[in-house]
């Protein structure tokens, strides 16, 4: 013990204390806050960088899940429109379809009534000629079988080949 | 190439490795070259000046050479030459107060081997503690018949010694390392660049798993500069002790003393309530207990503080000691087995002391952030005892 004693030299210790507080304060004031700061900066400088590059994640993340959206609605809508579309068309053909029959019905029944109407006409005129020409051979026969027998036959003949003519 | 896409740490620890075994390598040969011709030169001569007995054959002198290594010295040597008495080196300036200022360079003691007059008085380094005692003209030294230490009078020592160089040395080392790792990050947006660089894992390291786990996320700043200083003085101080250099800084009581003191400093002044508390009046346990605790805790404060002390010293002084007396065995054996063995030997406790003194450093700064939490520590004694 005595002998550590001894080892202790008071001028020493002296210069240790003063090199060694001075080294602190220097270092302090040149080395250690400038370099604690520039490690710390740095690190908030990641940790920042880490967090952003997290949001940007998550925001395009975000994006793509709105494209997507974005897109099954529109893929969705024109699929609603084609469906109305092919609905339209499907309607209006049939439409079309109805209205043409019924415009044919009619039309077919105004061509029968008309048909009619002409036949009946015909008709009539025909009784109306069948009767003047029956009583026009009537007359004629009755002249000619007032004269001559074999002219009257021979005439009813030949009148009667004109009316088939006819 | 192939280097620099080697780990950083791996090329550093490498030329860490090898720095030691360099050093001491060619300071020993030097030296051995020298003992062994000295030693016959000395038998022949049969006689040497100066009052003391100076080891003449080679196992005493390594121990000689030893235990004035593991000492301060009052000039800076790198290595000497026994037989011509020359040394490599330079003197350093000697500051003493003793009555009156007196200030003069060392090389007047011409290394401890002559009396150096200043203002009047006369001064000598003894060769066994390394100090400098006031003499008389002819430097005589009388001992103290019961503990064998000198009686002379001691002045005040000032000087810039060895020692002091080197943690002057060490201190303008990190001053310029880490304040140009300081402005490299302004420099450089905030990325390091630059010969500092290496030392900002370690940086980070002593942030996050020395000072927040054990002072607390909410005061460590306070303690940082403290910690970072320190952790970094040891390191680079117990590092120099492994170079050519022959430092031994961190293996002098005197400096580890200051640094523990300092930890004693601050944890006692920015201590709380809460752990003067648990000093003297513990809280949790009956009340004669804590009569008997009180002293008990109150010694504590003090033996913190000089185990940190000791540890340190011990290792790096026990560390230094171990590995030159295992150098010194290759000049013993002088043979190729022996000396090649205890250079293979040296060479891991080479390893082994780099090892050290990483681990001493960071046990320095461990406990000292460890006390001044406790020193901060905010308690529950509601949830806790």
């Amino acid at each position: 013990m005595e002998k550590l004693i001894n080892q202790f030299e008071f001028g020493l210790f002296f210069w240790q204390i003063l090199i060694f507080v001075g080294l602190i304060l220097l270092l302090k004031k040149f080395a250690w806050k400038p370099i604690l700061d520039a490690v710390n900066d740095r690190e908030e400088g990641i940790k920042n960088a880490l967090l952003s590059a997290e949001n940007a994640r998550q925001e395009m993340q975000n994006l793509q899940a709105d494209n997507q959206r974005i897109l099954q609605e529109a893929r969705l809508e024109r699929d609603n429109m084609l469906k109305d579309a092919r609905e339209m068309k499907e309607k209006m053909v049939a439409d079309a379809k109805a209205e043409a029959q019924l415009q044919g019905q009619k039309m077919i029944e105004q061509a029968k009534v008309a048909i009619n109407s002409e036949k009946n006409a015909a008709m009539a005129e025909l009784k109306l000629q069948v009767s003047t020409l029956s009583l026009n051979i009537a007359e004629k026969l009755l002249k000619d079988e007032l004269s001559n027998k074999d002219a009257q036959t021979k005439l009813v003949e030949k009148m009667l080949g004109d009316v088939t003519i006819n | 190439m192939v280097i620099l896409n080697r780990p950083l740490r791996l090329v550093v620890a490498t030329f860490l490795a090898c720095l030691p075994l360099v050093s001491f390598a060619n300071q020993e040969i030097d030296s051995a070259k020298v003992n062994l011709e000295n030693s016959h030169a000395v038998v022949a001569e049969g006689h040497h000046e100066g009052g003391h007995a100076e080891p003449t054959d080679v196992k005493s002198k390594i121990k000689a050479f030893v235990s004035h290594h593991v000492l301060d010295s009052h000039d800076f040597s790198f290595t000497q030459d026994d037989e011509t008495g020359e040394s490599w080196g330079f003197p350093l300036p000697i500051i003493l107060l003793d009555e009156g200022l007196h200030m003069f360079s060392s090389a007047k003691f011409h290394h401890g081997k002559e009396v150096a007059e200043s203002n009047g008085k006369y001064y000598v380094i003894n060769h066994h503690d390394g100090k400098i005692y006031r003499t008389d003209a002819s430097g005589t030294i009388t001992e103290n018949e019961e503990t064998g230490f000198p009686s002379n009078v001691r002045p005040i020592d000032f000087s810039i010694t060895k020692t002091v160089v080197s943690i002057l040395g060490a201190a303008l080392l990190m001053l310029f390392l880490f304040s140009s790792l300081a402005k490299s990050y302004s420099k450089n947006k905030g990325i390091a660049s630059g010969p500092g660089r290496i030392f900002e894992p370690i940086v980070l390291y002593i942030r996050d798993e020395i000072a927040i786990p054990n002072i607390g996320e909410k005061k460590y700043k306070n303690y940082m500069s403290y910690l970072l200083t320190i952790f970094f003085f040891v390191l680079f101080l117990n590092i120099f002790g492994l170079t050519p250099l022959g430092i031994n800084a961190t293996g002098n009581l005197t400096i580890t003393f200051s640094l523990a003191f300092l930890t004693f400093l601050i944890t006692n002044l920015t201590a709380n309530k809460n752990y003067w508390g648990h000093i003297f009046w513990m809280p949790g346990v009956p009340k004669p207990m804590r009569i008997i605790l009180a002293p008990i805790e109150l010694l504590g404060i003090f033996i913190k503080p000089f185990s940190l002390m000791i540890r340190l010293y011990a290792n790096i002084f026990a560390g230094h000691i171990v590995l030159m007396s295992i150098i010194g065995l290759m000049f013993i054996f002088k043979s190729w087995i022996g000396s090649s063995l205890s250079f293979g030997l040296s060479f891991l406790l080479s390893i082994l002391e780099i090892l050290v003194a990483f681990l001493q450093a960071y046990i320095f700064t461990m406990l000292s952030a460890l006390y001044f939490g406790s020193a901060v520590e905010e308690h529950h004694h509601e949830e806790g005892h």
